[in-house]
């Protein structure tokens, strides 16, 4: 833990040290950097608000319980627990959401049951990908993400499925 | 961009009309735009922050032994982008930031990637290669130390937070590897396609040609 509090500070540090050591004017060139991420922040909002506005209305919606569902007896064959399946649907969609969910799994069924350990290995080896689509996509005048979509949700599939197997795997719970 | 947007939408909109949460709905509608905003600002001080840091090290020649260190997996990852150009250097330094597991730092780092990516490949209405398979990584999660997951663990009353470890590197490679497997699957089919067009039209061309002679 207290080490990966360290780690920013001390990259920070380091930068700057090696920096001054080779003469940069560090001030003004942090600075001008720094300028230019105004107008880049600046660019991806559209983006974020339009993404994040879909994203809150399709959670409210109770669209997901009815994914949740349709996705359970498959989840079963996977031998997936049906309380992962909430957080495996949430992740790629909302990480404040699904950071919710995990929570509350952990809280609920302890962290180091089968059902937390999933949780946790699902939650830690992915990322919240439509907002990532977003961020990215948003700073450039790209339109069509072509194939980023299913390439990614392929990856998050193979992640989820993986989280299952390795943690039956390593902690010998075999089904 | 425009089908996720507006699929996302219609669906919750017909689907709260069944459930009967159309209230709530129509809340989140209005409510998540303004949180978009204070989201945007909120990572303003860091976009601003890591790129100014960003500049620095790349003025004292940082950012290139970086990505000099990287060069073996992402020259073959990204085919499309100059080795050594600035492009490659934002790439790298986001997969070290994503390495270490610090998310604050990877995302403006990968914005900067982004825009240089665009910058050299020449601003265009559809992504590149080099973009999608970047995007694809970063979704895909590099980190090695799920460091807030093993805070709430120990929370939790885990009796070693860090156990999941081995399992979500395993899970973590499976699914890159998978991601990079997927992008690269589809640039071929790509390419293929658009050899055949190419021939297609080829052939057509020495058709007319050999029916005017």
């Amino acid at each position: 833990m207290k080490l990966t509090d360290m780690i920013i500070p001390i990259i920070i540090a380091g930068i700057l040290g090696y920096a001054l050591v080779q003469r940069v004017d560090i001030f003004s060139v942090f600075t001008k950097g720094a300028k230019e991420g105004i107008s880049v922040s600046i660019k991806i909002l559209p983006a974020l608000i339009a993404l994040i506005t879909a994203i809150g209305m399709f959670k409210t919606s109770g669209a997901l319980d009815v994914l949740t569902n349709a996705i359970r007896p498959f989840a079963e064959k996977i031998h997936m627990p049906s309380e992962v399946v909430p957080l495996a649907i949430l992740r790629p969609i909302s990480g404040s959401g699904a950071f919710a969910v995990f929570e509350d799994i952990l809280s609920t069924h302890g962290a180091d049951s089968l059902i937390g350990r999933i949780a946790s290995v699902l939650e830690g080896s992915s990322e919240t990908t439509f907002y990532t689509i977003a961020l990215y996509f948003g700073c450039t005048r790209v339109k069509k993400t072509r194939y980023t979509l299913p390439c990614s949700l392929t990856a998050d599939f193979v992640g989820f499925l993986m989280s299952v197997i390795t943690v039956r795997m390593f902690f010998g719970m075999m089904f | 961009m425009t089908w996720i947007f507006a699929g996302m939408i219609i669906i919750s909109v017909v689907f709260a009309l069944f459930t009967g949460r159309i209230e709530q709905v129509s809340q989140a509608a209005i409510g998540e735009a303004s949180s978009a905003v204070e989201l945007c600002l909120a990572l303003m001080g860091t976009i601003c922050f890591w790129n100014g840091l960003m500049k620095v090290a790349d003025k004292a020649g940082l950012t290139e032994k970086i990505s000099r260190l990287f060069s073996p997996v992402t020259k073959r990852l990204f085919k499309d982008l100059k080795s050594g150009g600035a492009a490659m250097k934002m790439v790298c330094m986001n997969m070290s930031a994503n390495l270490l597991g610090l998310g604050n730092a990877a995302t403006p780092l990968g914005i900067a990637a982004m825009r240089e990516m665009e910058n050299e490949c020449g601003a265009s209405e559809s992504a590149s290669n080099a973009m999608i398979m970047f995007v694809v990584l970063n979704t895909a999660s590099l980190q090695l130390i799920p460091t807030t997951v093993a805070a709430l663990r120990l929370k939790n009353g885990s009796a070693n937070p860090f156990d999941i470890l081995p399992a979500v590197w395993v899970s973590s490679i499976a699914s890159v590897a998978s991601g990079v497997i997927a992008v690269k699957l589809f640039e071929w089919l790509t390419r293929r396609r658009k050899q055949k067009e190419i021939r297609h039209s080829l052939n057509r061309y020495c058709d007319e040609v050999r029916k005017a002679v």
